[in-house]
This record gives structure tokens, C-alpha cells and sequence, in this order.
């Protein structure tokens, strides 16, 4: 009896452990009946619930955007998290949240597909769908996709992306954009194929006391002096070595910033060529991990994060707005953020971190209000001076980054109440992409685990970069060496 | 009598009935696959970006690239340093425990505490017991505090670092993890021999070290084997551990790379002409290292 009643509790609860799974999986995909109809289910559950929330979206200002008429009654978009959703969420005018995977614009319902980007899933999902989309059935058909630049020329470079042109999007109505931002999604025959709304250029993010102490000030034109070029940051490094600090938590912190400045692409006629500015990381980076002066560790694990804290004494990071406002831990009692204790400066080099872009996908049946959407997101100046305000985007349009620059109004709490906006706005005219090549992530990512060996004394540079190119020709069977 | 035999006929059928499944399933997820990795391995098959290349039929050139590089071998060798550091000490602890154990004159108490303890660590998946580690041996985690704390060394050690450190704690992972699996497998062959010869034996005079050695090792060779050529071929295909702890990349330079780790990497670009091609290799290597073992326990039987 009581093996009876055993069995049947097991078998009671993997049935709905069974169920519970398929409920769950309409978060993603959905494209089966069952979900579909948990999707309707949930979505009117959540209409009624916010009658009033939803009325007041939807009288806000009924058809705001052009839908194009006789178009698809579908709009879908592919991105890897909920940033792009709850931008368009909060900012696009006439949009209206359904559910948390749908919404609505005008009678086109919006659905949202997010595949996150770990262990490549959402380039993986991209290349099965979008060279087949012209052949997708109409609601299925992806008309709008996010990239990052690390990987955004291998769509661009293919047929998968529509031009912004043929979109009907005109050179004046971007001219606001920075040059950078276009650069990084332009194809190798000179088409503009994506914008984005945000312009991540970044700076050199120190440690207010630690500057007071060993450079005397914590005046951002001052810390500039002392870092001004690479010369002047190695020589402040050895300062705040004698001093008992770190410049920086890893030798990782200052790659992009060469990474960004260099003469010519990764991949040059098929062949892999190593950038003197890249060579001169690496030269630079040993002098300061064999002095002591900085570690290896990898961004974003523990021992790199110790910084963000006073006990961690490192002196700089290099980062973006969203590093300083999402990413120092100023949540945390105790930490620097927290304190306000950071300052910004430009650094040694311009250069940019993050960013994400939207692309339209050739065979959208819905091109008419993918080119609105992508006007309005990175364009409409209200709506940029909104994002950057409610969400602390650095956007993507000089007369808004200006605009806060020159408002004294405007202070964040974490850099001790300093406009981040004159550095940042500087710092974006100064970035230079036109060097970007397909291969980017593949070879920034191996380069930088190659070299660690080299760092740790556990190889020659020549050995290094041995594993370097040996690990290029696995990731890409069609480049060679030397 | 014809009919009795009509009825074991009938009989039968049930027994082909039941097989069904497991033909169907090993049909569609093992012959096919199995079959179509080697065909997969003679074209040139990769994807670069967006772009398709192939499949254009190669002939043997990718067995010849694989094996005239080098690497193979390399990482073999790493593959069977890392499963030799993990499976001498678990080999040991595992007769050791099994031993005493299955020792009645011991009357251990909570045996059943002990024998589900050391079991334990298998029921964690591997990637998550690799981040453990990961977290624990971080130039500012826990263990290098501790060993500060305690003025054994003066600054932190970077465990990731070294070639001996890594390949250890790798090896220490698949230990601990697979003891305890091995431990229940020998107490299974252990509680099988006859306990009067162990009774015989003791009535003779024999030590405690005489009897295992004389009585329960011989007795327990068809399980060792078993035990042996099970864990070799887990250890060829160490993946999930060494993936987790050293992030993919095999670090330092390379040294804690295994063959699976190796193939991969090919499946960045889609590669499936070298996969295939690696993995064929790697189902030869494991056939010739298995009956390897096999024959010289055999011989050593006779």
C-alpha cells in the first residue's frame, strides 16, 4: 500500500514536471499551437488585470507610427536580452505591451524573441533563420534583429541585412549619428545597414582618492595629464605601484582601448596580420604584469571585480556609462561607487565598449514600420533625451550628448556628482572603426587568452602566438597565416 | 508436441516485441549518427560567418591534416595525464573502502551515512562542480585565504596559472567525483566471492594482507577490468571538467586541452569534416587502448 502510494506521488509529480516544462518554454520560442495558446492565455490574463495602464498607452497617441498599410500583420524581432524590449517598451510612442514576449503597434502585434547569447546561442539561432527568412511563412518572417559590434559585419556583410537605404532612411535624417556607430555596420561596399541609438564611447574611470593621493588631485583635467598617452600611464602605473595601488585590475582592462586605435583589420587578404598597436598591448602589458603593476585575471570574474571595492586598491578601470551606472556594484555598501569616489577622464586613446544595433532583415514583410522604428529609437531627439535620462544610455546623437554636457543640472552620484557627458561626448568624436573586419570577436577573444599564457611566464610571445594562430585556423578553416 | 513448440514460437514474440524500442532507438540515435560521422569525415564542411563552404569530398585529407599537425597527439597525451592523476588515487581509495566495507570481522556502524557520502559528489553535474572549483581556487578565493590565514604561503597562488596545478586540481575533480561510483562497483564484486574461502583462509593463518591480496584481488579481476576499461574510456572523453575550470581555452598554453575539448573547437566554424575525421580518430584510439587493457588483464589471468 504504502509502495502504492509512492508510485503514484512519483508519477503525479514527473507529470507535472513534464507540463511545467512545456508552460515555461512559451517564454521562448513560440511557435507550437500549445504555447501559442498559453501565450493568448496569459495575455489576456494580464489585459484585464491593467486595464488601466494599458488604455492610457493606447490613447496616448493612437497611431503615432506608420504601420504601412497592407502590410504583415506580424512584427518580429530577434535580440539576446530585454534591453532593446524595454527601450521600446518605455520610449516608442503608440506601442503597447500585450504580454512579456508580445505587444502591439497600431493593430501589428509585436513579438519579441529572446535567445540569450551564451555559448553563441543567439548567433547560432540567427544563422539557421535569417537566410531563410524570405522563404518564411508571413507571420514567422524576422523583420527586425539586434547585433553587437563585436559580430555585426558578418551580417552585414551578407545578404541577410537590408540596407537603411532601402528602407527609405536618408543620409540627413542620421546625420546627428556619430561617425563610429555607422562605421561598425557598414558593409564592405559602403551600404549603412544598421543604427543604433547608443553611442558607448568610454573613458578612464579612476579612483578619486587614490588620485588625490599619489597625483595630488582628483580633478579629471589633471588625471588626464598623467594618462594622457601610453608613455605617461606607464610611468603613473610605476607611481601608484610605490604607492602600494594597481593601475588596473587586468591587463584585459586596456585592450580595447589599443584594440580600437589600430592601422588596419584583423584579416587582411585572407591572412591574419598583427596590428603594431596590438603588438605594443602586449609589450606594454608584460612590462606592467612582470613590475607588478597590474594581473591577468579575466573581466568580470571575482578577482577582477575586487577593485570596485576601497580594499581591492586598484587605481583604474576603462568603461563606458553603463560600467560606471550598471556594473560597480554601487548597490553595495562600501564600495567605491557607492561612495561616489569615482572620477571619469578620457584616457590614453578614444574608444568605445558595448552598444547594440538594430538591423532590418531582408525579406521583412513589414518594412515600413521596421524603418520607423528604427528612426524613432535613434533619431527622434525627445525620445533620445528620454532614454538618456530615465535609463542613463549614453545616446547616440551629439546634439543631445551637447545639449547634457552643458547641463549643470546633470550630475551622476557615482563619479561624485561630475557630468560624465563632456568626457563621453569627446570621447565618441575621437573613435574610429573603420578598421573593423568580419573576424573581430573570434580574434580579440583568442588573442587576449593566448597572450594571458605569455603574461604568466608560461610561454615566449613567440609560443603565445603560436596557440594564437592555431586557434584562429580552428574558429576560421578559411583564414591562413602568415 | 507440435503444439508445445507453437506456443514457445508465440512466446518468442514477445521477446522481439520488447526489443523494439531499444533496436528503434539505438537505430536512429547510434547507428546513424555513428555511420554518418564517417561519411561526414571524408568532405570539407564548414561554415565561415554566414558563408557555407562545401560539402565538397575530400578523400582522406582531413585524417591527413589532423594527423601530420601534431596536435592529436598532444592533446592525447594531456588527456592521459589528467585521467592518470584522477584514477590512481581513486582506483586505490575505492579498494580500500570497498575492502573494508565488505570486511564482516570490522562491523563498521553507519555504512549506509558513508556509502551514500561518498557517493554524493557524483550526483553533481560536473560543470557546477567545476565552478565550484573555479571559485574556491581563485587567486582571491577562499582556499588561497585560507592558506594566507595560516602563513603557509605570502601571496596568493595563481592555480590557473601553472601547467602542475591545473592538470592536479582537474585530476582531483574527476576523483572525487568518481570514487564513490567506483567504491559501489567493487563491493558489488567483493560481496560476490565466496566467504568461506575467506573463513578457509583465516582457519589457515592468513593476515588481513594476505587475504586480500591472495584471495580478494584474484577473485575480483573480471569487475577490475571492468572498472579499468569503463574509466579509461570516461577519461578519453574528459570534457565537461577542464571545459568549465579553464573557461575552453585549456590553459596554461594549452596543457589541460583533451581531445573532446580539441573537437570542440572545430564546431565553432561548423567544421564537420574535421569533427567527423577527429572523432573517428578518437573511436580508434579508444577501441586500441581498450583491448590493449583487455588482453594484457587477460594474459596475465592464464
Amino acid at each position: 500500500m504504502k509502495k502504492r502510494l509512492l508510485s503514484i506521488v512519483l508519477g503525479v509529480a514527473m507529470t507535472t514536471g513534464l507540463l511545467a516544462g512545456c508552460g515555461s518554454s512559451s517564454d521562448g520560442a513560440a511557435t507550437s499551437t500549445a504555447s501559442l495558446a498559453a501565450e493568448a492565455a496569459t495575455s489576456t490574463v494580464e489585459e484585464t488585470s491593467t486595464p488601466a495602464e494599458a488604455d492610457s498607452v493606447g490613447e496616448a497617441n493612437p497611431g503615432d507610427i506608420d504601420t504601412g498599410d497592407g502590410e504583415g500583420k506580424v512584427f518580429n524581432i530577434q535580440a539576446w536580452n530585454e534591453e532593446f524590449k524595454s527601450r521600446i517598451e518605455d520610449h516608442l510612442p503608440g506601442y503597447q505591451k500585450v504580454s512579456a514576449t508580445e505587444g502591439k503597434i497600431g493593430d501589428v502585434t509585436v513579438k519579441w524573441t529572446i535567445t540569450p547569447s551564451d555559448d553563441n546561442a543567439y548567433q547560432n539561432n540567427l544563422d539557421t533563420v535569417l537566410p531563410e527568412n524570405e522563404n518564411a511563412s508571413a507571420d514567422d518572417k524576422v523583420d527586425l534583429f539586434l547585433m553587437e559590434a563585436d559580430y555585426a559585419l558578418k551580417y552585414v556583410n551578407s545578404d541577410v541585412t537590408m540596407s537603411v537605404k532601402d528602407l527609405g532612411i536618408t543620409d540627413d535624417q542620421i546625420a546627428d549619428q556619430y561617425q563610429y556607430t555607422k562605421d561598425i555596420v557598414t558593409d564592405s561596399d559602403g551600404n549603412l545597414k544598421g543604427l543604433s541609438w547608443q553611442a558607448c564611447s568610454a573613458g578612464l574611470i579612476y579612483n578619486r582618492d587614490i588620485a588625490k593621493e599619489v597625483l595630488g588631485s582628483d580633478d579629471p583635467e589633471t588625471v588626464q595629464a598623467a594618462v594622457k598617452d601610453w608613455d605617461s600611464y606607464n610611468a603613473t602605473a610605476k607611481k601608484l605601484k610605490d604607492a602600494g595601488y594597481f593601475i588596473t585590475s587586468s591587463v584585459n582592462d586596456s585592450y580595447r582601448v589599443y584594440s580600437n586605435n589600430v592601422s588596419g583589420p584583423w584579416v587582411q587578404d585572407n591572412k591574419v596580420v598583427i596590428d603594431p598597436n596590438i603588438k605594443k598591448w602586449v609589450d606594454d602589458s608584460k612590462a606592467l604584469v612582470d613590475a607588478g603593476e597590474t594581473n591577468t585575471y579575466e573581466l568580470w570574474s571575482d578577482d577582477w571585480n575586487k577593485g570596485f571595492f576601497p580594499e581591492g586598491k586598484v587605481f583604474c578601470y576603462f568603461g563606458p556609462a553603463w560600467l560606471i551606472n550598471f556594473s560597480m556594484q554601487a548597490d553595495q555598501e562600501g564600495s567605491v561607487a557607492n561612495q561616489g569616489k569615482w572620477g571619469l577622464c578620457e584616457g590614453p586613446q578614444g574608444f568605445y565598449w558595448g552598444g547594440s544595433w538594430i538591423a532590418a532583415a531582408t525579406g521583412t514583410d513589414n518594412p515600413t514600420l521596421a524603418k520607423n522604428i528604427m528612426l524613432t529609437m535613434t533619431t527622434d531627439k525627445d525620445v533620445l533625451k528620454d532614454i538618456a535620462v530615465k535609463d542613463s544610455d549614453c545616446v547616440n546623437s551629439k546634439t543631445v550628448l551637447s545639449d547634457l554636457a552643458n547641463d549643470s543640472s546633470f550630475k551622476n552620484e557615482i563619479l561624485g556628482g561630475q557630468n560624465p557627458y563632456k568626457q563621453l561626448a569627446a570621447g565618441a568624436e575621437k573613435v574610429d572603426m573603420s578598421n573593423i573586419s568580419d573576424y573581430d570577436q573570434g580574434c580579440n577573444e583568442e588573442f587576449q587568452n593566448a597572450m594571458k599564457n605569455y603574461f604568466d611566464g608560461n610561454g615566449s610571445y613567440e609560443d603565445a602566438l603560436a596557440q594564437f594562430k592555431t586557434a584562429i585556423t580552428e574558429k576560421y578553416p578559411d583564414i591562413t597565416m602568415d | 508436441m507440435k503444439q508445445k513448440k507453437s506456443r514457445v514460437v508465440r512466446y518468442n514474440k514477445w521477446g522481439y516485441i520488447f526489443l523494439i524500442p531499444f533496436v528503434a532507438v539505438y537505430l536512429i540515435f547510434q547507428l546513424t549518427p555513428l555511420v554518418s560521422t564517417i561519411w561526414n569525415s571524408f568532405f570539407e564542411n564548414y561554415r565561415s560567418g554566414l558563408k557555407q563552404i562545401g560539402p565538397n569530398f575530400i578523400g582522406l585529407a582531413n585524417y591527413a591534416k589532423i594527423l601530420s599537425s601534431g596536435e592529436l597527439w598532444r592533446y592525447a597525451g594531456n588527456t592521459m595525464i589528467m585521467w592518470i592523476i584522477g584514477f590512481v588515487p581513486q582506483i586505490f581509495f575505492s579498494l580500500l573502502l570497498a575492502a573494508w566495507f565488505t570486511d564482516p570481522s570490522l562491523r563498521l556502524k553507519g555504512q549506509r551515512f558513508f556509502k551514500t557520502v561518498i557517493y554524493l559528489p557524483n550526483l553533481i553535474m560536473a560543470s557546477a562542480f567545476a565552478m565550484l572549483f573555479f571559485t574556491l581556487f581563485a587567486d582571491s578565493g577562499p582556499v588561497n585565504s585560507i592558506l594566507i590565514n595560516l602563513h603557509l604561503i605570502a601571496k596568493p597562488y595563481k592555480w590557473m596559472s601553472h601547467v602542475a596545478s591545473t592538470r592536479n586540481l582537474i585530476g582531483l575533480m574527476n576523483f572525487v567525483m568518481w570514487f564513490g561510483n567506483t567504491t559501489i562497483l567493487l563491493m558489488a564484486g567483493m560481496m560476490g566471492i565466496d566467504q568461506s574461502l575467506y573463513e578457509a583462509a583465516e582457519v589457515d593463518g592468513a593476515t588481513s594482507t594476505q587475504i586480500f591480496f591472495r584471495i580478494t584481488l584474484p577473485l575480483l579481476r573480471p569487475i577490475l577490468v571492468y572498472v579499468l576499461i569503463t574509466s579509461l574510456i570516461g577519461g578519453l572523453q574528459m570534457f565537461d571538467v577542464p571545459q568549465i575550470l579553464t573557461n575552453g581555452t585549456g590553459d596554461p598554453m594549452r596543457s589541460t586541452l583533451s581531445m573532446i575539448m580539441w573537437l570542440n573547437k572545430h564546431l565553432y566554424s561548423k567544421n564537420y569534416g574535421m569533427g567527423g575525421a577527429l572523432s573517428v580518430l578518437l573511436f580508434i584510439i579508444t577501441a586500441v587502448l581498450s583491448i590493449i587493457v583487455f588482453k594484457f588483464t587477460q594474459e596475465r589471468n592464464s
